[in-house]
């Protein structure tokens, strides 16, 4: 049998067939030629002119952009609360807990019950939100991340104060799937019963901070701050090789997106903006596993000192002066973003002048 | 059944007559939906949160064209790829049921070229009548064998299941991706749903396009011919032919029935001529001509008598050869080339970690992408140039895209074929029984003094040095106080890198500030998978 096959390149062999028009226009001629516009035709095409040129009209009016503004929209912002996250200030409480011990439930329950209590920072129905330092893929015992155990902790306790969602938000350097399964925190999120919000690309929306000068507009990890009524930084204390430090405030670096790898141009005013971004209810300094060295990413054990401290404040700043002085023993008046935080009116960084309470657990 | 006018008072509604019994065709229908679902289902946990120690490789592992072409090329059966015999066996059975059972591609095509008959309400039986240019596949699939047995894999150009896998990988995926990102942004559609979930940024593929078009190209081929892939140029389909030419049962047609109206061609999906001789190793099994027959004379028979059929593959000797001629051309002249060459590879071709040396990757590597799928940080791109016409959509780590992500070897777990080799962390990092053997580097990064902000522009960063994961960091930096243009005085530290520490990650350059054209950057040279590719005497 012979194949139909016929290469879809080979040409047509039909000849050309007459178009249907051609026989028309033939009529046409064969009586006297084409017919006569009648007043009728000329009306109709009047009228579709004139609705063609109307339409055409209107759509330039409705799209018309003589300056080509549209080239450059506006970024809509948004923008945290006004006095951020801070409860009320107690007079006569101390304002920095200092807790050493092995245990870091109790470590955290002792540590709030110094500040005056957990309902003092969390009340029934509120939602939390909960910022650790999830920035590498490292294991827990590195301490380039915070330390799952003192993250469980704190979310069991905030769970038992009330707290309808606790929220537990990072986005990371590395990997983010990669970092909270191997730094724990995903585990003891879950274990915990928080939940994990993990960075997406449409989780984004550009921020603004009064007062900011470098990050006056940046685009943030914001979904997660919807709806929350509490914010609460839980963040190593790391040796940092640029910044020297890596503690409570540079913490939040962790919210945002965008270019941020511009921000070591000027590291030190960048980690003082940040703690003018953020207003927290409460942080909490892990020194419980300490990066001495190599930091802020680690990753040999001989890096790590272990201090089994936690600091509590409400005043970041004094957390960090605090850490930065007491425990990885450094001198604060070499570390300028202490100063240029404090002279932002973050906080203060004279920890000595502040109420505190030292507990061992 | 009754017919229900519009002046009828309704009656109860009549029993449906019952149409017909379940069918082999309804069989094959859900299968083919089955496996389909299953492959979309497969290529989405192809993900780190979602492994879960499935065999997300599977489909690529069951695939005989894989097993038979890497035996050849590296003479061993690699891990899973025994498993291929879950599927030679039964084609020696069935025939070629595979083509229209399971190959979901095969699924897509015969959606396609249903679609299209429909639309153009063609005449139905004269496509699928058999053409010689079907003997095509075959002719391409000593070629590529030929080539797989000189060294050289190109069997993924072609395989239909590296194919797919491919395409979902870098377009299907990122396109599903995109498009659910209004819902998301909305709140209304969960974050989870993504096939990258827990990704800071869309994720990007290099030359999408053209994986895309490739797709798009096979499948607007059944406009011309339907089944076009499947019947001309599939090797999967070829190879599976070779095998089904002893298949045991097969479509056997009843001569003395037969009234020789070739209704039988209606639906015969694989072209095999049932209304003559069937070409057995055309058949897809699909059953279409047995249902479509009106007087019954095809039935699916054990060992039917042999004269029914036509004997073997239907390629001459000479074609086969000539098919073996052209590769035995086409490898020298592919390694004259400078791509593999140990002396003048590309800077860009920076292999994943487990990768063993050029040759022997590209002896393994079938170009499914399935490594670049589960790339958590995106570094892993389809190469397009850059590996040579060899290394075409193979992996190359792009440091711009993303970088090696320390504690992470997914890339060789998912790998069906050993191309890039399961690799433990300790092993990666050099790490417990590895300490001796050092770490697996894949390049060695390099600062760009003319770009570095702190060398060039008196502006303070080191990022570099920040996100630098060894410990020791591989990048340290010199601290030198300057005064700058405008009189102030500013302490830069300056980065320079420790080779021997270096293990080519890609970190630095993926966060470095100058990201159109990086001041510190990667390339292979210094890859512990090749000492002729080495840097350092030691280290």
């Amino acid at each position: 049998m012979k194949p139909s096959w016929r290469s879809p390149l080979t040409p047509l062999e039909a000849p050309r067939q007459p178009h249907p028009s051609d026989e028309r226009q033939k009529q046409q001629y064969a009586a006297g030629g084409p017919r006569r516009a009648s007043r009728r035709d000329v009306l109709r095409l009047l009228g579709a002119t004139t609705a063609a040129a109307a339409g055409t009209g209107a759509a330039w009016l409705w799209l018309r952009d003589p300056t080509g503004r549209a080239a450059r929209p506006e970024t809509a912002v948004v923008r945290l609360p006004a006095g951020g996250f801070a409860v009320p200030a107690l007079p006569g409480m101390p304002e920095l807990a200092i807790v050493r011990g092995r245990d870091p439930l109790p470590m955290m329950r002792a540590g709030l019950q110094a500040l005056g209590g957990v309902r003092r920072f969390v009340a029934s129905g509120d939602t939390v939100v909960v910022k650790p330092n999830v920035a590498f893929d490292r294991a827990p015992v590195l301490g380039a991340t915070t330390n799952p155990e003192a993250l469980a902790a704190l979310v069991a306790v905030l769970r038992d104060g009330g707290a309808r969602e606790v929220r537990v938000v990072d986005n990371p350097i590395n990997s983010p799937e990669g970092s909270f399964h191997k730094s724990g925190i995903a585990e003891a999120a879950r274990r915990s019963g928080a939940r994990l919000m993990l960075p997406d690309p449409a989780h984004f929306r550009t921020l603004a901070v009064d007062g900011a000068e470098l990050i006056a507009r940046w685009p943030m990890l914001y979904r997660p701050f919807v709806g929350a009524t509490k914010v609460i930084g839980i963040a190593p204390l790391k040796d940092h090789n640029l910044c020297s430090a890596s503690m409570t405030m540079k913490n939040w670096y962790g919210l945002l997106g965008g270019r941020r790898n511009q921000f070591h141009q000027r590291i030190h005013e960048i980690v003082a903006e940040l703690a003018l971004m953020m207003r927290p209810t409460l942080v909490i300094l892990d020194a419980t596993r300490v990066l001495m060295s190599n930091g802020p990413t680690g990753g040999s054990l001989s890096d790590v000192k272990p201090m089994d401290t936690m600091v509590l404040a409400t005043d970041q700043l004094a957390a960090d002066a605090y850490g930065y002085e007491m425990l990885l023993e450094r001198d604060p008046s070499r570390l300028p973003y202490l100063q240029l935080a404090e002279a932002r009116g973050v906080g203060t960084r004279q920890w000595r002048r502040l109420r505190r309470e030292e507990i061992q657990v | 059944m009754p017919v229900v006018g519009a002046s009828t008072p309704s009656p109860p509604r009549p029993r449906m007559e019952r149409r017909r019994t379940f069918r082999a065709t309804d069989a094959r229908l859900l299968s083919q939906v089955f496996f389909l679902a299953l492959f979309c289902f497969v290529s989405w946990i192809t993900w780190f949160s979602r492994l879960g120690g499935y065999p997300v490789s599977l489909f690529l592992e069951v695939d005989p064209l894989v097993a038979v072409a890497t035996a050849l090329s590296t003479r061993t059966v690699y891990r899973a790829l025994g498993w291929s015999l879950l599927l030679i066996v039964p084609t020696i059975v069935l025939g070629r049921f595979f083509c229209n059972w399971v190959c979901p591609y095969g699924t897509l095509h015969q959606a396609m070229a249903w679609v299209f008959a429909k639309r153009r309400g063609r005449n139905p039986i004269d496509p699928n009548r058999y053409r010689p240019i079907f003997r095509a596949k075959y002719v391409l699939l000593a070629f590529l064998l030929v080539l797989a047995a000189l060294g050289s894999l190109q069997i993924g150009l072609l395989d239909p299941l590296s194919l797919m896998f491919r395409t979902f990988t870098t377009t299907v995926a990122p396109a599903f991706d995109r498009i659910v990102t209004p819902g998301i942004e909305a709140g209304v559609v969960p974050d989870a749903l993504r096939f990258a979930p827990g990704s800071k940024e869309d994720r990007l593929f290099q030359g999408s396009l053209l994986v895309g078009w490739v797709m798009l190209a096979f499948l607007l081929a059944n406009l011309v011919i339907p089944r076009f892939f499947c019947r001309t140029l599939c090797p999967l389909g070829a190879l599976l032919g070779v095998l089904a030419r002893f298949a045991l049962f097969r479509i056997d047609r009843d001569p003395h029935t037969c009234t020789n109206c070739d209704l039988c061609l209606r639906g015969c999906e694989g072209a095999s001529d049932p209304h003559l001789l069937l070409r057995t190793s055309e058949c897809f099994v699909c059953m279409n001509c047995i249902e479509d027959c009106p007087e019954g004379a095809l039935s699916f028979r054990f060992l039917p008598p042999s004269e029914s059929a036509v004997a073997g593959v239907e390629t001459s000797r000479r074609r086969l050869v000539t098919g073996a001629m052209a590769a035995l051309v086409t490898y020298p002249l592919l390694r004259t080339g400078l791509a593999v060459s140990d002396r003048t590879f590309s800077a860009a071709v920076i292999r994943p970690p487990g990768s063993p040396a050029e040759p022997e990757f590209l002896s393994r590597c079938i170009k499914c992408d399935q490594c670049i799928r589960v790339c958590p940080t995106n570094v892993l791109q389809p190469a397009v140039l850059e590996a040579g016409p060899e290394g075409l959509w193979t992996p190359v780590m792009n440091m711009r895209a993303g970088y090696c992500e320390l504690n992470c070897t997914l890339c060789g777990h998912v790998c069906p074929t050993g191309a890039i080799l399961p690799i433990s962390i300790e092993e990666k990092l050099g790490l417990g029984r590895f300490r001796s053997q050092g770490p697996v580097k894949v390049g060695t990064a390099f600062v760009d003094k003319s770009r570095c902000l702190p060398f060039a522009m008196e502006t303070p960063c080191v990022v570099c040095e920040e996100v630098c994961p060894t410990s020791p960091k591989a990048i340290g930096s010199y601290e030198e106080t300057i005064t700058r243009w405008d009189g102030r005085t500013v302490t830069l530290r300056k980065p320079f890198v420790r080779p021997e520490l270096c293990i080519g990650c890609g970190i630095c350059e993926h966060e470095c500030p100058v990201v159109d054209q990086r001041a510190i950057y990667v390339t292979g040279v210094g890859e512990t998978r090749s000492k002729a590719r080495s840097l350092l005497l030691k280290g």
